[in-house]
């Protein structure tokens, strides 16, 4: 009795009952194309927050003054030490970052001021600006931000102290309207001094609560003699390492640089530095995390639908325990009942297999909260092998058991 | 002659101790090739038991049981199978037959479990039930097919593997009693042709249409009775 055989008999078993078949394949369906979707709703997350960070900048590392001096051991070194110590980072700081020998591994720095509650004005319009900067030229390069219109400001600004500023999408847009390019060349108010709007910055898009469009960027100098005044206090640093490879390699530089020059070391730091590689890695850890709970999720749906083709499985072979015991007279051997039996189980579960990875990729073609999810081509193969592996391991038990029926009971059964 | 069932001493035994059931006790029987048996009793006669064991269904518990000069105890669980497919043809009282399936894909199943090609199955199936005088009836279900037909159909399936023996277990027991003289005309023409029967029953009148009547009671052939000659070999032979 060949397999091809055990497949006819199998089919016509399946066929003899369509709706339960579609029903108990229906289970393996839900679970299979649950599995694919999540999955890719994972995968999606996971790319969107990468891509978002990736926009805020690549290999870039900021130091920031420490909110808190180092608790215990920072008062210790305070009180003892007579030694003056610089705890705020300077603009001198700054440019010993930019050092090929002691800092290879660092492309180019730029110093940041920020400034709060500044309000930009454009005839009667106003905007309340969430992110007022003054650096200089190389920020543009480090934090990926490019021109929509007009052009970034230059050294020569820079050195001016010219009010010039380059306005984000978001305050643009508040204040001139749909047509953002017009806005190039206007005088607008900051806090109620001019300044000309030199260059519109391209759109990076929200990234949920904060908007990275919601900035206007001035030089330094500029900010200095107008809104923070000139002290040489820094808001921080911002630095680009030289690939992402070498982030680590960069962070050591610049805490071996900054140590010296502070006199300070790992236990009583005055700044701290955030690494984007490390902020990245947070982010894919956490999406890792959110894909494992949502696969798992889906894994207990397919075994409840496994559960199911073994339940109709079993309820299968008591129906047609007759049938079995005819088979067993005229000759079927215990080898074609487990093969027909478990081919039934295994047609069931992969018809349910391919029709979930059919609804599964139907599925993750829509936005999910916002979030385009990404099938996994691995998870299409797995949740085939997987439906096949149901299909087995829940039909081996009823098949061993129609197969184990003694035909004159089965004959006898009513 | 070799003998097509040839029992020595078959016991079954039933339970143990208090509660054990000889249901046969030391049964001795030898079936030529070609003859036409009826085994006669009233239940619990052992008569069922009896067709078990001729059957391959059952194992007996000692004693024992050549088929087509095979020793059967000494076969494992596939090779009885295929002593059931090659070598009996199994008739029931309430047909067995499979409902979901097409008369003719009912007597072609055998074949498939014999490992013979689908297009050869069919042939052989249509032939049969043309044997039988069904071959109109081919694409029927069972549920469309009376009573007589439905067991035609079976002794069709029965048939199709060209066994050496034709077990039939009240073959009639169902059937009204035009149907049960269709069938027994037809168990007549297949014996009349060379086929070896056996064919348990309670009834008499059924019984006589055999050419040779064992009876059974309590386990134990009371009586065995030749009413017609066993035909000659070289009709059997011819088979």
């Amino acid at each position: 009795m060949s397999l091809l055989e055990s497949a006819r008999f199998a089919l016509a078993g399946v066929a003899a009952n369509k709706l339960r078949s579609v029903l108990t394949t229906l289970g393996i369906l839900i679970g299979i194309a649950a599995v694919i979707v999540l999955l890719a709703v994972g995968a999606g997350t996971s790319n969107a927050i990468k891509a978002q960070i990736g926009k805020l900048g690549t290999n870039v590392l900021t130091v920031s003054r420490s909110t808190s001096v180092g608790g215990r051991a920072g008062a210790g070194t305070a009180v003892s030490g007579t030694r003056t110590r610089s705890t705020n980072l300077t603009l001198d700081d700054e440019k010993s970052l930019t050092d090929p020998v002691l800092a290879p591994d660092v492309a180019r720095t730029a110093p940041i001021v920020q400034a709060q509650g500044v309000t930009g004005t454009y005839n009667n319009a106003t905007h309340s600006v969430a992110s007022f900067l003054g650096t200089t030229a190389p920020y543009f390069t480090i934090s990926n931000s490019t021109v929509a219109a007009g052009s970034l400001f230059t050294d020569a600004d820079q050195q001016g102290a010219a009010p010039v500023a380059v306005i984000g999408a978001t305050v643009a847009s508040d204040l001139f309207g749909a047509s953002t390019a017009s806005a190039v060349g206007q005088t607008i108010q900051l806090n109620g001094q001019n300044f000309t709007v030199s260059g519109v910055l391209t759109a990076k898009g929200s990234s949920g609560l904060n908007d990275p469009d919601d900035i206007v960027v001035v030089p330094l100098s500029t900010a200095q003699s107008k809104f923070t005044g000139y002290a040489p206090t820094l808001a921080s640093i911002t630095v680009q390492a030289a690939s992402a490879d070498v982030m680590n390699q960069a962070q050591n530089e610049l805490q071996m640089i900054l140590d010296a020059r502070h006199g300070v070391d790992a236990t009583n730091r005055d700044y701290q530095i955030r690494n984007q590689a490390q902020i990245l890695t947070t982010a894919t850890n956490t999406t890792q995390t959110l894909t494992i709970l949502l696969g798992a999720v889906a894994a207990i749906s397919l075994l409840v639908g496994g559960i199911g083709v073994m339940n109709i499985m079993l309820v299968t072979v008591t129906e047609r325990t007759r049938e079995i015991g005819i088979r067993k007279a005229i000759g079927a051997s215990r080898g074609s009942i487990v093969a027909q039996f478990l081919i039934e189980s295994l047609i069931i579960s992969v018809i349910g297999g391919v029709a979930g990875i059919v609804i599964g990729f139907t599925g993750s073609a829509f936005p999910v909260l916002g979030v385009q999810p990404e099938v996994q081509p691995w998870t299409v193969w797995l949740s085939l092998a997987v439906s096949a592996v149901i299909g087995l391991v829940f039909g081996v038990y009823p098949a061993n058991k129609a197969a184990k029926l003694r035909p004159i009971d089965a004959l006898r059964y009513e | 002659m070799a003998a097509v069932i040839e029992l020595t001493n078959v016991s079954k035994v039933y339970g143990r101790g208090e509660a054990e059931v000889r249901a046969l006790d030391g049964v001795s029987i030898g079936i030529e090739r070609g003859d036409f048996v009826a085994i006669i009793g009233a239940s619990g006669s052992g008569k069922s038991t009896m067709m078990n064991i001729i059957g391959c269904l059952d194992a007996p518990t000692s004693g024992g049981y050549f088929l087509d000069g095979i020793r059967t105890a000494d076969l494992d669980e596939y090779q009885q199978a295929q002593i059931r497919n090659r070598k009996i043809g199994f008739v029931f009282q309430n047909f067995n037959l499979i409902s979901r399936t097409k008369a003719a894909d009912n007597v072609a199943m055998p074949l498939a479990y014999a490992g013979v090609g689908r297009q050869e199955r069919h042939t052989r199936a249509l032939a049969m039930l043309d044997a039988v005088g069904l071959a109109s009836r081919a694409d029927h279900k069972p549920s469309q097919l009376s009573g007589g037909q439905q067991q035609r159909v079976a002794i069709a399936r029965a048939l199709v593997t060209n066994p050496v023996l034709l077990l039939a277990d009240e073959p009639t027991g169902a059937l009204d009693s035009r149907s049960s003289d269709e069938i027994l005309d037809l168990f007549e023409r297949l014996h009349a042709a060379g086929r070896t029967i056996v064919m348990i029953t309670h009834e008499m009148d059924v019984a006589e249409r055999a050419g040779r009547v064992v009876r059974m009671q309590d386990g134990r052939i009371i009586s065995d009775v030749r009413q017609r000659p066993l035909r000659v070999p070289a009709l059997a032979a011819a088979q």
